[in-house]
């Protein structure tokens, strides 16, 4: 899988803590371990919490892209 | 105080030393529970409540700031079957009087992401050792788990804050940036490659860099607890002065000792020890008694 390239994506600008992290841990739940997904997160309080917070859940973030008004991060599912 | 016939039943040095507190009404006492870290194990609870039930003339109870369980509205008549009754099932009275008092602590680690030390862990370790004793006035002691200090650490005798050394390590990074995010000093700067800038004079090692750092460039290198001495409430505030970074976990009943210890020969009777700080120089107090405990 390459990094680049997300299986699902989540915009998750305008939302916020928790529910931002809340809506990130039910996508990654439908999702096979292994896969990426694509979180779009408004900077501030967003950037500071949910990538912090897929940590603790054990998934881990691969790469960080700022974009206009935001961030991309790309959230490796753990394996189960 | 009122006298009172019955006065020989009653222990009259726990009523000076214990949390036994004279009130409006006559003859009644406000009776403080010792608490350490403000945790009650949930039968000891309704104990309390069914006793407190059974004593209290006035029918409430009130949660002091030092997180303790007061009954209110105790007769003096009552003293001896209530502490009796209290004592059935290992609860005590709290201290009063010039010396240690129950130490407080935050909730802690066990439940909050927040935590670095075991507050609770320590509150109730140093209850035991060091409750009660006697110095030239009252002595607080509280201990929070991080830098957010819920405990207030800043305005006790002498309080404990848990603290965490952030170490980088290049090789692992990926120059994400998320450190530099999750920085709320402005400890860490990205530098052009996303990877971080430690500015350490700016640090208050909160550890929340090694919490978002998705690779573990960043790990604890140590933790211990950041300690401050001479702080009060009260009338006149005093704000404690900060006495060492990195106290170990096991050093911190030594630490208290040897600061009544000090407290007891430098101070004054009737004098809190930011007041003997302020009076004889904090100096003589960090070398003789912080300098040994410090490693680096
Ligand atoms: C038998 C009597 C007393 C007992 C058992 C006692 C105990 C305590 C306790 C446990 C606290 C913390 C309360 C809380 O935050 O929950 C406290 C606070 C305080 N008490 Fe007393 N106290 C007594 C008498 C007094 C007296 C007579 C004074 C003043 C003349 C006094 C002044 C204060 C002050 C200023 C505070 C807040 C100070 C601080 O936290 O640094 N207390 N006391
Ligand atoms: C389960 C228990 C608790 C949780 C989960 C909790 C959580 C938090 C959080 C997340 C913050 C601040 C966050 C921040 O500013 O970054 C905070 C701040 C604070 N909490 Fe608590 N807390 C708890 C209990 C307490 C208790 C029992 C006290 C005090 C008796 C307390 C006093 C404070 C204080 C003084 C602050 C700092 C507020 C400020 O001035 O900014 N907290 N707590
Ligand atoms: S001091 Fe830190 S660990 Fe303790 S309750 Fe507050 S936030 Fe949690
Ligand atoms: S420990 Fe806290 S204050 Fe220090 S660099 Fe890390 S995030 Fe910033
Ligand atoms: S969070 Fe970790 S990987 Fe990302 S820039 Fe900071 S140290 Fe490097």
């Amino acid at each position: 899988m390459s990094e680049n390239t997300a299986d699902e994506k989540i915009d998750l600008r305008g939302v916020l803590c928790p529910i931002n992290f809340v809506k990130t841990k039910l996508k990654l739940e439908m999702m096979e371990s292994g896969q990426v997904l694509e979180v779009t997160l408004d900077d501030g309080e967003p950037m500071r919490s949910v990538p912090r917070s897929i940590k603790e859940e054990g998934h881990k973030v691969i790469k960080v892209e700022q974009i206009d008004d935001g961030y991309k991060i790309f959230v490796k599912k753990a394996d189960s | 105080m009122s006298e009172n016939t019955d006065a020989g039943k009653i222990d009259l040095n726990e009523l000076k030393s214990g949390g036994f507190i004279k009130q409006n009404q006559k003859d009644l006492f406000t009776v403080r529970l010792r608490v350490p870290g403000g945790r009650l194990d949930i039968d000891k609870m309704i104990k309390i409540g069914e006793v407190a039930k059974k004593y209290s003339r006035m029918g409430y109870c009130h949660l002091s700031f030092r997180q303790s369980v007061e009954i209110i509205g105790v007769h003096i008549d009552d003293f001896n079957t209530l502490v009796k009754e209290l004592a059935e099932f290992g609860q005590s009275i709290a201290s009063c009087g010039p010396r240690v008092r129950v130490p407080t602590a935050c909730g802690g680690c066990e439940y909050n992401p927040n935590g670095i030390m075991d507050a609770q862990k320590k509150a109730l370790e140093v209850d035991k050792e060091h409750f009660g004793t006697p110095c030239h006035h009252k002595f607080k002691i509280s201990f929070s788990g991080c830098p957010i200090d819920c405990a207030r650490t800043q305005g006790m005798d002498l309080g404990f804050q848990g603290i965490v050394d952030p170490h980088w390590e290049e090789d692992p990074c990926t120059g994400c940036t998320l450190c530099e995010k999750a920085c709320l000093e402005g400890a860490i700067v990205a530098a052009e490659d996303g990877k971080p800038i430690f500015y350490r004079e700016k640090c208050v090692y909160c550890g929340d860099c090694i919490k978002a750092c998705p690779t573990d460039a960043w790990t604890a290198k140590r933790k211990g607890w950041a300690v401050r001495a001479g702080g009060k409430h009260g009338r006149h505030p005093r704000t404690a002065d900060e006495i060492m970074l990195f106290l170990p976990d096991d050093k911190v009943s030594d630490f208290i000792g040897k600061t009544l210890a000090w407290y007891n020969k430098n101070g004054k009777r009737g004098e809190r020890i930011g007041t003997t700080f302020d009076r004889v120089g904090l100096e003589g107090y960090k070398e003789k008694v912080a300098r040994p405990f410090i490693t680096d």
